[in-house]
């Protein structure tokens, strides 16, 4: 709501300077978004009075006008605009003045002409085109014949006015009004507020029941429902003072009549309608619309009503969409001549609703939802007549027609100093506590070793106590607080074990190149199948934005692609990256809340080490993933064999590259190169990836920590080269090796593997280094080469090794 | 010629040997020469059988002295030679030291995940307990058991990516308040946690919104927990992260689930205060929200209100990310560009 401060002025004895002000409201009340003074940034601008005025000798449109501007001789000023005439009183830019936008006025001639200066229209000083109202639209503003020349124009535009733009929480509704800012300004600074209560003068012999009905259906659909009729007025446009309250609030004014209830709806708070009343026919019926009805809305939209939109309607058909906005069919034109006014309570919910429906958020529909003081209906409707009757010329029907009343019991809380310290910190007495209602004007009286406060109907957002402390906490001042730890019984804050595993697992893949990255949970249906690890349905949004973010992804894998292809889009082709997050599983298609697991994958493109001036880098390949794989698992330090077992099943995958992760002979993940084809569809460079199911590796066993003395005696190393066929695996040999290597055999190392010359097709040769150790004793020689032969005449028995 | 004499000889020939030697090798050859067995020493001395016993032991201490002298001399010269050797070979060995090193490959955490961390670590060490919790979750909890019913306004607030009418994705860290309440067993005594993880809002990706973020809940709840409590952690909290010359500031707000529910202000990362386009000239950004828990959130998760309160806070690591390194697009933190990713502070690897 954008606050006039010259208005908050009327009522309260305000002289600091608006930013000041601006900083008190958001320390104490809401937030403000913006303070602006209109003004500023403009430079010499006047009021001019056109003396005369003859057609540009060389243009069909162009007036050449002498203006007075109070200086010893009038200004020639070339004007393009439809309405200029002679004998206005207009806004005058001054040769070296600064406009709208921040554009500088200099002498020039125009067509020839000499113009010094400049006639203006309210844009061109920086008025927003909605505010304008219609007349002053597609030309110069004219201003009443009584302006003084020569001054400057801000005054009589309102542009020397502070605007100071508050930012409304949901449960602040009674700050959307002028009064509710002045009941807050009054308690922030101690005042009493000068309100008036309005009075109206019926000076119309009709009663307005005989000339209108109104009826309520349903009591949930509006608590207050008051109508006023105001007969013979005469239509034409708004005074300056009440053009300028409304277009510093951003509103256009448009009439008398609708001018006054957009005041009103200002001041108050409180929506009001206007109808012509010899446009209603029947009497008034606040129901909800049927089916299959329609409206035409004052914005000339077409709207087709659902069967939860409040309607009012008349004996034939709806006038206007409750609290939201009128319709076309009874709105004020030139010829009205009788005003039915509106004032009501509409349920917020529906309002709500309907709103959003229609798109159609309007500054009524915005306060209903929110929520209307019942004490200011009256108020509001009688004030809004007087006003019409002042500047229409109107009378006003004798009493109101009310077809519903809210007048809901004042609140009564019980608070004591004792609570609201314990809750707050503070030290306040009761009589300091007492104060701060008293300020905010809630009448409070003594009551055991409290107080009940009882609360106005104009702030209908306090219910409970803790509603009370929050009044006290802000006026007493946030920044008045104590500042304190809570200091009661110790805690203990520690990670979990599987926090802590999670905490590792990232460190250890950072240790090894590899950065994180956050991709998107929400991807698209044929991403979130990809990779699968187990069998599962979607999850699928019901109303997603985009069909890129619609299915929560079953792997993490397919996001870290997307990032590969960002980063391949961008020329960036070494990619080393983890992320761990959430996959979300659903066993069955009916199983609404998917089950949600923690995983973790990789992937590496390009290179993960540099080619340096010395070092030329090789791509990664599997077996680069294959060690950053092993050594995560080593470092978690799960309790059984890790086995590397091939799978040419998974699609995305190449299957002759790719391995099953196994630990204890579980499967807990899989790691290998992305199939070409899967590349090619992301339009990513060669890459290698893996996905672990990181709960599994939480969940599964871990070795004890234990401590091994280190040897006392030496150990002793033998090397064999063997030539085997070339389908015998690694682990085939190795497993043998273990098996058949006595008591001693400690580790075995692979240390080359060789195809090519010096070995016949279809063969290859193998290298081990194998490492024997007796913890208690040295070893003889004797004993090692014992074992060493009985080895190798298993691999020769065995796997048909050639050893050389 | 005494015996004597020969000695002298032998000396000053073999220290001239000595000192004239240029490398090890014939160095060793000398010292093999003169003090051998078959050396001029030993068979000088075969003479000495012919002099009188009297004279027999000054000649033999002579000897001796000579054989030490040149033993000396040996060592001096071969520590001479090998260091000449040495200063060789490092004059040869010399490099340019500015040429770049090797590279050794290193990741690092995400950006965000730092600041989720240093918040994690602050809070443990204030004797929290760190809880996470679904992604997917109920309107109950996250809506309803936070205050929010079906037809509340503030809902409008987060627009909610629905699975089902019951079932979305969480707007908001908060329904851990409600879960970690219903299970707590306050007679172990007070609950203290911080819950990070992903959040989602049905929002149009653009610089300043993402439908995916994070947020860090905070909730404390025991028998005497006071605002004033909550001004100091947050102050803690803001020393801690961004530097004892934070201050923060409480504004009121509005959140269905606190009551009173404020906004919390850091000092301006910009400007420190003092008003620049960053902080709109008011010397203040706004971090997070917070408040002291609704009766009503403590109630519904069958907590006696009467008996127990707290308050709640609720902070976004990724607006921390952008303000602390000025971030004008949040998109930047999941698309993972490698060139962002690795821009950001490696000081906690």
């Amino acid at each position: 709501m954008q606050v006039s401060y010259k208005w908050l002025q009327k009522y309260l004895k305000l002289d600091m300077p608006a930013k000041d002000l601006a900083e008190k409201i958001e320390r104490t009340a809401v937030e403000v978004d913006s303070v602006k003074v209109p003004m500023d940034g403009l430079k010499k601008i006047v009021v001019g009075h056109i003396v005369s005025m003859e057609m540009h000798p060389d243009s069909d449109h162009l007036h050449v006008c002498m203006v007075d501007v109070g200086e010893d001789d009038p200004l020639q000023i070339v004007c393009g605009a439809p309405n200029v005439a002679n004998g206005q009183k207009v806004i005058v830019a001054l040769p070296g003045s600064r406009i709208g936008h921040n554009v500088k006025i200099k002498r020039s001639k125009m067509r020839g002409v000499v113009s010094n200066g400049m006639i203006c229209a309210l844009d061109e000083i920086g008025f927003s085109k909605d505010v304008i109202p219609k007349e002053w639209a597609d030309g110069i503003y004219v201003f009443p014949d009584d302006t003084p020349v020569g001054q400057p124009v801000y005054p009589f535009l309102g542009m020397d006015d502070s605007i100071i733009d508050l930012d409304v929480t949901p449960n602040r509704g009674d700050m959307l009004s002028i009064l509710g800012t002045v009941h807050d300004l009054a308690a922030i600074y101690d005042q009493k507020p000068k309100i008036e209560k309005p009075e109206v003068e019926e000076s119309s012999s009709v009663q307005t029941k005989d000339l209108i009905s109104a009826k309520v259906e349903d009591n949930g659909l509006a608590k207050t429902y008051d109508l006023r009729v105001i007969n013979n007025v005469k239509i034409g446009p708004s005074p300056a003072w009440l053009q300028i309250t409304l277009w510093n609030a951003g509103i256009r004014p448009i009439d008398n009549v609708v001018d006054v209830t957009n005041y009103i709806m200002l001041k108050y708070g409180q929506p009001l309608h206007s109808f012509d009343a010899d446009k209603i026919d029947g009497g008034i019926d606040v129901r909800l619309a049927n089916k299959g009805e329609k409206i035409t809305t004052l914005d000339d939209d077409d709207h087709d009503l659902s069967e939860n939109d409040i309607v009012i309607a008349d004996d034939k058909k709806p006038v206007a969409i409750a609290g939201v906005m009128g319709g076309a069919n009874s709105q004020i034109d030139s010829h009205t001549k009788n005003v039915a006014i509106e004032a009501a309570i509409f349920d917020p919910i529906h309002i709500r609703k309907t709103a959003q429906r229609h798109l159609l958020h309007s500054e009524a529909s915005q306060r209903f939802e929110r929520g209307i003081n019942p004490d200011g209906v009256e108020d509001a409707i009688n004030e809004a007549a007087e006003l019409i009757h002042e500047l229409s010329g109107g009378q006003v029907a004798k009493g109101i027609v009310s077809a519903a009343k809210y007048q809901p019991e004042l609140p009564v809380i019980y608070i004591t100093a004792q609570r609201t310290n314990h809750v707050l910190g503070t030290s306040l007495s009761l009589s300091e506590i007492k104060d701060i209602f008293d300020r905010l004007g809630f009448s409070s009286e003594a009551y055991k070793d409290g107080l009940n406060v009882t609360i106005p109907r104009r702030r209908w957002d306090i219910h409970i106590e803790a509603d009370l402390f929050e009044e006290v906490a802000r006026i007493y001042g946030y920044d008045n607080l104590p500042a304190t730890l809570p200091t009661d019984t110790k805690t203990v804050g520690a990670l979990t074990p599987s926090q802590k595993l999670q905490r590792a697992a990232r460190h250890v893949l950072e240790g090894l190149g590899l950065t994180q990255a956050i991709s998107y949970s929400l991807t698209t249906e044929a991403k979130a199948k990809m990779f699968l690890m187990r069998k599962s349905f979607t999850t699928k949004l019901a109303w997603p934005m985009t069909q890129d973010h619609s299915i929560l992804r079953m792997n993490v894998l397919s996001g870290l692609l997307d990032d590969v292809a960002f980063n391949n889009a961008r020329k960036v082709s070494d990619i080393a990256l983890y992320e761990q997050g959430r996959v979300f599983y659903k066993d069955t298609a009916d199983q609404v809340r998917p089950q949600e697991v923690e995983h973790l994958a990789g992937v590496v493109s390009g290179h993960l080490i540099k080619s340096t001036w010395d070092h030329k880098a090789e791509p990664v390949d599997f077996y680069q993933v294959k060690g950053i794989v092993e050594q995560l698992l080593k470092n978690l330090d799960i309790k059984g064999d890790t086995q590397f077992i091939a799978n040419d099943k998974i699609p995305e995958m190449h299957p002759g590259r790719t391995a099953d992760i196994l630990i204890h002979g579980h499967r807990v993940g899989f790691l290998g190169q992305i199939n070409p084809k899967t590349a090619n569809q992301f339009k990513i460079h060669d890459t290698y990836g893996f996905e672990l199911d990181l709960q599994e590796l939480i969940d599964l066993p871990k070795n004890d920590d234990q401590y091994e003395p280190i040897p006392k005696y030496p150990s002793v190393k033998r090397d064999i080269a063997i030539v085997v066929n070339k389908d015998i695996k690694n682990d085939q040999i190795v497993d043998l090796i273990n098996k058949r290597g006595g008591a001693y055999l400690q580790n075995v190392q692979l240390f080359d593997v060789y195809e090519g010359s010096n070995v016949p097709a279809g063969k290859k040769s193998m290298a081990y280094s194998l490492t024997y150790l007796n913890p208690n004793e040295t070893l003889k020689d004797d004993q090692v080469n014992a074992a060493f032969e009985k080895i190798k005449n298993h691999l020769t028995a065995e796997l048909d090794a050639e050893i050389r | 010629m005494s015996l004597k004499d020969d000695l002298k000889d032998i000396r000053d020939q073999g220290l001239d040997d000595i000192n004239k030697s240029t490398d090890l090798k014939s160095l060793n050859n000398i010292r093999v020469h003169l003090l051998g067995k078959k050396g001029p020493i030993t068979s000088a001395l075969r003479g000495i059988k012919e002099l009188p016993v009297e004279k027999r032991p000054e000649v033999g201490s002579y000897a001796n002295e000579i054989r030490d002298d040149l033993t000396k001399a040996i060592v001096e010269q071969r520590d001479n030679l090998a260091n000449a050797q040495l200063n060789k070979r490092l004059a040869a060995e010399k490099i340019d030291v500015s040429l770049p090193g090797r590279s050794v490959p290193q990741g690092q955490p995400h950006v965000i995940q730092q600041i989720i961390d240093e918040v994690v670590d602050l809070f443990l060490g204030m004797g929290y307990q760190v809880l996470t919790g679904p992604e997917v979750e109920t309107d109950h909890y996250n809506f309803e058991m936070m205050n929010l019913p079906k037809d509340h306004p503030a809902r409008d607030m987060q627009d909610t990516f629905y699975i089902t009418n019951e079932i979305l994705m969480r707007t908001q860290t908060s329904p851990m308040q409600a879960r970690t309440l219903e299970k707590h067993d306050f007679s172990k005594g007070p609950l203290k946690m911080i819950s990070p993880g992903i959040v989602y809002r049905r929002d149009t990706d653009d610089p300043t919104h993402s439908h995916q973020f994070h947020q860090v809940e905070g909730l404390v709840i025991d028998k005497h927990i006071t605002m004033a409590d909550l001004k100091g952690t947050l102050l803690t909290m803001a020393h801690q992260i961004f530097g004892d010359k934070f201050n923060v500031r409480l504004r009121p707000s509005y959140f269905p689930f606190t009551e009173p529910s404020v906004e919390v202000d850091i000092t301006c990362f910009n400007c420190m205060g003092k008003g620049c386009d960053v902080c709109k000239h008011t010397g203040w950004i706004e971090v997070l929200g917070a408040g002291m828990v609704h009766p009503n959130v403590l109630n519904m998760a069958g907590v006696d209100s009467k008996q127990y309160g707290g308050f709640a806070f609720g902070l976004g690591p990724d607006r921390f990310a952008m303000l602390k390194y000025g971030v004008d697009d949040i998109r930047d933190f999941y698309l993972d560009d490698v060139r962002f990713l690795n821009q950001f502070s490696k000081r906690g690897i």
